[in-house]
């Protein structure tokens, strides 16, 4: 196993395109903190009348820690495309490069793949994790300071919120790993991802919240419960359903990685390769 | 090393839908010995090669490393060493990184990458993206690969593709190092010349199906040596080889004569004075041998 973990860590570090969407997501997630900073802090420099009149209006604009913590927040919710890609090319590489030959040819058993594959992905996710939340706090700190309330990086709730979205960046990558086990081509996995995240999720959350009968299925979507464990909803803080609990969350998300898992390797693998 | 392990084909079939890609088919190759797997186009040996490792599931029928198959081998890596045809690479990966990502599972050190890259010529352009490989310098990755675990069976599918010249002797070298140090090796190719003067045994398929099994020695039994004579006094020579009871036969300009050597007709050419100005064998070669086994529709002849 650990032979397979350190072949598997050397197929992606050896590439390049994992990298160049890294770099993407790192200045993504900067320019959206950034954006985000800066209207949070346009809201901190309002009267209190002009206030009064956005919350009237429904939006509560936050403000100190808490438009500091909803800045921070945005890494999962909004750029949780990336870690989904990087961790489908794991597997979807093999496929378009048919380097699936040599790999299972030393080391036939595939249900040990897939679990070396999962692993890396975690482990791997972690650093893309880190550099995620890294982007978003490098966009928005400075601007936080500077024209806000504060950064509040001394904060502990401020380094719990960061800390879980490392985390959940680092789940965000395994479920990419078992999605392109499920969906090996490539610019499939790709198009399915972007389109899943881009379009059809965040739509599907604002009609689960909008219709009665709907309400509790919102919660199980992927990123419900990526913000569930995230502690805090950006969507959510924008007037949607009630997030299920921590453990919860995990707990779905852990069940979509399980199941496009085992689908990779009774679909996927079972078939001949060649 | 492991102990050396045969290879065994039983019975083994492959349907694709209504394509039957292989046809149960059966052989086996030995230890210390270079097979040909040969065969045209679409003849099977690739679906054939891959049932052999693991790669795809037969119809019916196995294949067998020794007396396992491939994936219930212990250590496969360091017990077969293969390649498979349009040879599979990331390109954005290095020569190097290619062997380098695989090290960990055949249990080698990266130090056994560098040697074998120098070994196959690739010592300058390891460093360099795969992508920019020449086809040559891909079958030498390729073989690179195969060679890292140091395995006692060899099986490579078409090997021989896109090497110059120099290649080929040179991969008829290491081939034959290979089979004298005990290994099994076993080739494919859908051409006999590129393997013919490596392999010691010759197994042939079509549409499938085995239609010849045997050495290479005995695939030459099947040849016939036909002599081509050109002489002034035809009616003279075809005169003696009534005598001798010769199959004589007209062509266009020349006489030919069946399944006698030149050394024989020569001689009895020159004891009855008979002037030649041409004789030469012309008789079906090896090649045509093979066309012939190939092309017709599929009879099993086992030498
Ligand atoms: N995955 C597949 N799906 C459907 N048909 C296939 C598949 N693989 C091979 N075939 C068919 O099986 C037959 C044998 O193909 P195979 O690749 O084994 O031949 P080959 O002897 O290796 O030929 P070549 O010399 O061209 O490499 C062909 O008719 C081919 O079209
Ligand atoms: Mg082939």
């Amino acid at each position: 196993m650990t032979a397979a973990i350190r072949s598997e860590f050397r197929k992606f570090l050896s590439t390049r395109m994992w990298w160049i969407l890294a770099l993407g997501m790192f200045a993504y997630l900067a320019f959206i903190g950034l954006v985000m900073a800066f209207s949070f802090a346009q809201a901190s420099s309002m009267s209190q009348q002009d206030l009064a009149d956005a919350a009237e209006s429904g939006t509560v604009l936050p403000l100190g820690v808490d438009a500091a913590k909803m800045a921070y927040s945005v890494t999962s919710p909004l750029g949780y495309v990336f870690p989904l890609i990087i961790g489908s090319l794991l597997f979807t590489n093999e496929f378009r490069h048919k380097t699936i030959t040599p790999t299972l040819l030393v080391e036939p058993r595939r249900t040990l793949l897939v679990a070396a594959k999962l692993i890396v992905a975690a482990i791997f996710g972690l650093a893309i994790g880190l550099l995620a939340t890294l982007g978003t706090v490098a966009g928005a700190a400075p601007i936080l300071s500077l024209l806000g309330d504060g950064a509040y990086l001394g904060s502990g709730a401020v380094w719990e919120l960061l800390g879980w979205s490392v985390v959940v960046m680092a789940i965000w990558t395994v479920l990419g790993v078992s999605i392109g086990g499920l969906l090996t081509n490539q610019v499939a996995a790709i198009i399915v991802i972007i389109g899943f995240t881009q379009f059809i999720e965040p739509i599907a959350r604002v009609v689960a919240s909008a219709v009665d009968w709907l309400e509790g299925i919102g919660a199980y979507l992927p990123g419900a419960a990526a913000d569930a464990v995230l502690g805090t909803s950006f969507f959510g803080a924008m007037g949607e359903g009630d997030m299920l609990p921590r453990w919860a969350g995990a707990l779905v998300l852990g069940i979509y990685i399980a199941v496009f898992a085992v689908g990779s390797r009774l679909i996927t693998l079972r078939r001949d390769i060649g | 090393m492991a102990a050396p392990a045969a290879v065994t084909v039983d019975r083994l079939s492959k349907h694709f839908g209504q394509v039957k890609a292989v046809d149960d088919l059966s052989f086996a190759v030995r230890p210390g010995a270079v097979t040909g797997f040969l065969g045209p186009n679409g003849a099977g040996k690739t679906t054939t090669l891959r049932m052999l490792l693991g790669l795809m599931r037969p119809t019916s029928g196995r294949a067998l490393i020794g007396d396992q198959s491939y994936t219930e081998l212990r250590h496969p890596a360091q017990t077969v060493g293969a390649t498979l045809e349009a040879s599979s690479f990331h390109p954005g990966r290095s020569g190097l990184d290619h062997l380098r990502i695989y090290a960990p599972q055949v249990g080698v050190p990266d130090s056994r990458c560098h040697e074998l890259l120098e070994l196959v010529g690739l010592a300058e352009a390891k460093k360099r993206r795969v992508g920019g490989y020449s086809m040559g310098m891909r079958q030498r990755l390729a073989l690179a690969y195969a060679m890292l675990g140091d395995p006692s069976v060899v099986i490579l599918d078409e090997p021989a593709n896109g090497l110059d010249p120099q290649g080929i002797v040179w991969l008829r070298q290491l081939l034959r190092a290979f089979a004298d140090e005990g290994k099994t090796v076993l080739v494919s190719s859908h051409v006999l010349s590129e393997v013919q003067s490596t392999v010691d045994d010759v197994v042939i398929v079509a549409k499938g199906r085995l239609v010849h099994e045997s050495s290479l020695a005995g695939l030459r039994d099947l040849t016939e040596t036909t002599t081509e004579i050109v002489t002034p006094t035809p009616d003279r020579l075809r005169d003696l080889a009534q005598r001798r009871q010769w199959n004589i036969e007209d062509t266009q300009g020349a006489l030919r004569i069946h399944g006698v050597d030149e050394a024989t007709i020569g001689a009895a050419a020159f004891a009855d004075g008979i002037e030649l100005h041409r004789l030469a064998d012309v008789g079906v070669g090896l090649e045509e041998v093979f066309l012939r086994l190939t092309g017709e529709p599929t009879q099993e002849v086992t030498a």
